[in-house]
């Protein structure tokens, strides 16, 4: 029937500047101005914040081909249980996301097993290999929201220019894992005093600022949206800064890793903080924490990357990047950038996960005006809870924040107008 | 009085000035058994050490080989060629195997910088790290401080001067922890590409010119030019590198007299030392491998022969 009145609660929805008590109410799956006829369900939302259901643009669901760490089924789950109604599938799985038929079986797949709704990128470059470009046009036919190479990072310029020149064609933002292979090398971990410490490899800064620069360039030659992704150097976030200013179809993203931990986390090799790009200074965190505060850095993500615990229980130098983040991101930005460093307010907090990635991908979504798809997040913003891995609805449970307590928690989705997960009362 | 409670040894970052200083006065004691001519003691008697190599060494596993037969352990020898790693067995199950098949003592030497204390973590037998990657080497730095507090019967206020490839080097970073805990002043010399400034929050100084520390030295310990870890980017060749960093006959001759020179090797004649300056008197490197002997005795000795040794 997918019917439902939200009533009671502190509704804030950034898209339209509203922010004040009230009810929701969804029709048939959509948000609706009134009560509609007929039967509905309620949900009482006192003391709770009601807010346009949260959108996760970098999202690693691993199928096809990579179930072992996660399936559509599980990561949509733990989308579910992190307050997201929508999340943004990367493609480099197995195959990568380089064909409509590979996106036509994911769609098809979501359809059968997601939780939430699932929107595909598709690859910019053939099996993500940086050399041929993939066929932008079947994919977008296909549906994908936006084109990326995610986990890897075109290095030919004129490659990465001829894709940004295609997209536009289709109107498909393309979205840039930024780093310099020759910079980076065999990199694991941040470049500076802990490296030299631990005698691990270093990735510098520069490493990913140089691809950065290339963006900014590429956008401001080809007139076409570029969003970088992850940013963790506070390098980057000047420059991103220099060329919004200017105008340049240029943005960027933040993961809350790159916030909430420093590079020496890694003193005891501890593959679960092993990420790309790594865990950087106090000083990167600062100058990402002021770029979110000053709207240069306008989506938050997780770059949710789960992989299966043999996997990552290996040598520091040969585990796999990445850890998982979906039920745990929401959190760590509101009690970081909200309630600890008051660096926002929870109204832009909310716009940073819904309005602004969906004006990114150009989806209809992020939004509670009338019309828009029933998908709505409610929020205690000043719940405090403790993270436990063990109660993880992802099939992987490679995250650095076990026993981390933060204040801020989505306790219950709606996906068009069907509640899909509240927090279990015990929790 | 210190007791000693570590089942692994891991890196000299680790350990703190009293530890270290334990172990290496438990080193003196075993040195004496080396003179002797019945030289085993049956302080491991029973136990098993294996020697896990997955990174070539003659020098090192031959001197935990020799330093575990003195003290009458059993020991088997792994290398990588030879053991399941090659069929795709991960780090972590091939060394449970060497646990369920009772290995007391595991001696690592690894290219991943890391490995020992991942697996000093999972087993309960003992780690002890023969090298893992670019960070530590804690027996070979034991073994060059103990040979320098032999000879100055010190390490607090000596001059220690360690020249080249220091950015991939574990040999490095174990002597800097171990000196700088001692109190001895580090001077890490080499090209700014392997000697980034960042190491001087390890407590250490920075230099970029040879000559600038030869005089004030009573150190002087060089470091193998590896050409293997090596990337052709960080200088342009050895004959540069000779000219500005090697240890000539010309440059020998500004150290002072009681000037120890030392060498982890193996040494490459005629590159980061001149071949007579490294058979010459002042000369340490063959002693510094003999002490390797009674450096690793003491420590399979500390962290394998029981728990709570008090001296």
């Amino acid at each position: 029937m997918n019917n439902l009145l939200i009533k009671n609660g502190r509704i804030i929805d950034p898209a339209s500047g509203r922010n004040q008590n009230g009810d929701i109410f969804i029709a048939d799956g959509r948000i609706s101005a009134g009560p509609a006829g007929g039967d509905f369900e309620t949900i009482d939302a006192a003391g709770l914040v009601v807010a346009p259901g949260l959108i996760d643009i970098h999202v690693h669901l691993r199928e096809p081909g990579q179930s072992r760490k996660e399936t559509i089924a599980t990561g949509t789950r733990a989308a579910s249980a992190g307050g997201f109604t929508s999340i943004v599938a990367m493609p480099n799985t197995t195959p990568s996301a380089d064909s409509a038929a590979t996106i036509t079986w994911i769609r098809e797949r979501a359809a059968r097993d997601a939780v939430v709704n699932v929107f595909c990128t598709g690859a910019i470059t053939k099996d993500l290999k940086g050399e041929e470009l993939a066929p932008f046009g079947s994919l977008a036919a296909a549906g994908v929201v936006a084109l990326t190479d995610d986990g890897r990072c075109i290095q030919n310029h004129e490659v990465m220019r001829r894709a940004v020149e295609y997209a536009r064609m289709f109107g498909l933002p393309v979205m840039d894992h930024c780093q310099d292979y020759s910079l980076v090398g065999d990199g694991v971990m941040h470049e500076g005093e802990w490296s030299l410490r631990l005698g691990l490899p270093g990735w510098p800064r520069m490493g990913e600022e140089m691809i950065v620069a290339r963006n900014i360039m590429l956008a401001e030659l080809c007139r076409s949206p570029i969003h970088c992704q992850h940013i963790s150097s506070g390098g980057s976030v000047r420059l991103l800064r220099e060329a919004r200013a200017r105008g340049i179809p240029i943005s960027g993203e933040v993961c809350p890793h790159h916030i909430a931990l420093t590079d020496a986390s890694l003193r005891g090799y501890n593959t679960n903080f092993k990420m790309n790009p790594p865990l950087r200074s106090e000083d990167d965190i600062e100058a990402i924490i002021g770029g979110i505060a000053d709207g240069t850095l306008n989506i938050l993500c997780s770059d949710h990357a789960p992989h299966a615990a043999y996997e990552k229980e290996v040598e520091f130098d040969q585990a796999p990047f990445g850890i998982t983040g979906l039920e745990s991101e929401f959190a760590i930005f509101c009690d970081i950038l909200v309630h600890r460093r008051k660096a926002i307010s929870l109204d832009r907090l909310i716009a940073l996960y819904t309005i602004e990635p969906a004006n990114l991908l150009r989806l209809d979504r992020g939004t509670l005006a009338p019309g828009a798809p029933g998908d709505v997040t409610l929020i205690d913003p000043d719940l405090e809870w403790t993270f436990d891995k063990s109660r993880s609805l992802s099939l992987s449970h490679n995250t650095p924040f076990h026993g981390h307590t933060w204040k801020g928690r989505a306790v219950a989705t709606v996906v068009a107008g069907k509640p899909v997960w509240s927090l279990p009362k015990t929790a | 009085m210190k007791t000693w409670t570590r089942k692994d040894l891991i890196g000299l970052d680790d350990l703190d000035a009293e530890e270290i200083e334990f172990l290496l006065d438990t080193a003196t004691a075993f040195k004496g058994v080396a003179g002797r001519s019945l030289k085993k003691v049956p302080a491991l008697r029973g136990k098993t050490l294996v020697n896990f190599f997955v990174e070539p060494s003659t020098r090192t596993r031959t001197s935990f080989e020799i330093a575990a037969m003195r003290l009458s352990a059993d020991v088997v020898n792994i290398t990588a060629t030879a053991s399941s790693l090659q069929k795709g067995e991960t780090l972590k199950d091939t060394a449970l195997n060497l646990q369920a098949l009772h290995a007391d003592i595991i001696v690592l030497r690894h290219s991943s910088a890391g490995s020992p204390g991942f697996l000093a973590d999972r087993l309960q037998a003992c780690v002890i790290n023969a090298g893992d990657g670019s960070h530590e080497h804690p027996t070979q730095g034991l073994l060059d401080i103990f040979t320098m507090r032999e000879r100055f019967g010190r390490i607090a206020g000596l001059n220690v001067a360690i020249v080249g490839d220091i950015l991939f080097s574990r040999v490095a970073r174990s002597n800097i922890h171990g000196l700088v805990k001692l109190g001895a002043n580090v001077t890490l010399v080499g090209p700014t590409t392997l000697v980034p400034a960042g190491f001087e929050k390890l407590g250490v100084r920075v230099a970029h010119r040879l000559d600038d520390v030869l005089a004030d030295a009573d150190v002087i310990n060089l470091l193998r030019i590896q050409h293997e870890r090596q990337r052709k980017e960080y200088f342009p060749g050895l004959g540069e590198y000779i000219s500005l960093f090697g240890l000539t006959q010309a440059r020998a001759e500004c150290l002072k007299p009681d000037c120890l020179i030392m060498h982890p090797g193996p040494i490459n004649r005629g590159v980061e030392i001149d071949s007579d300056v490294a058979d010459g008197s002042r000369s340490v490197i063959l002693e510094q491998v003999s002490n390797g002997i009674a450096v690793r005795m003491a420590v399979l000795y500390l962290c394998a022969g029981g728990a709570g040794l008090t001296q």
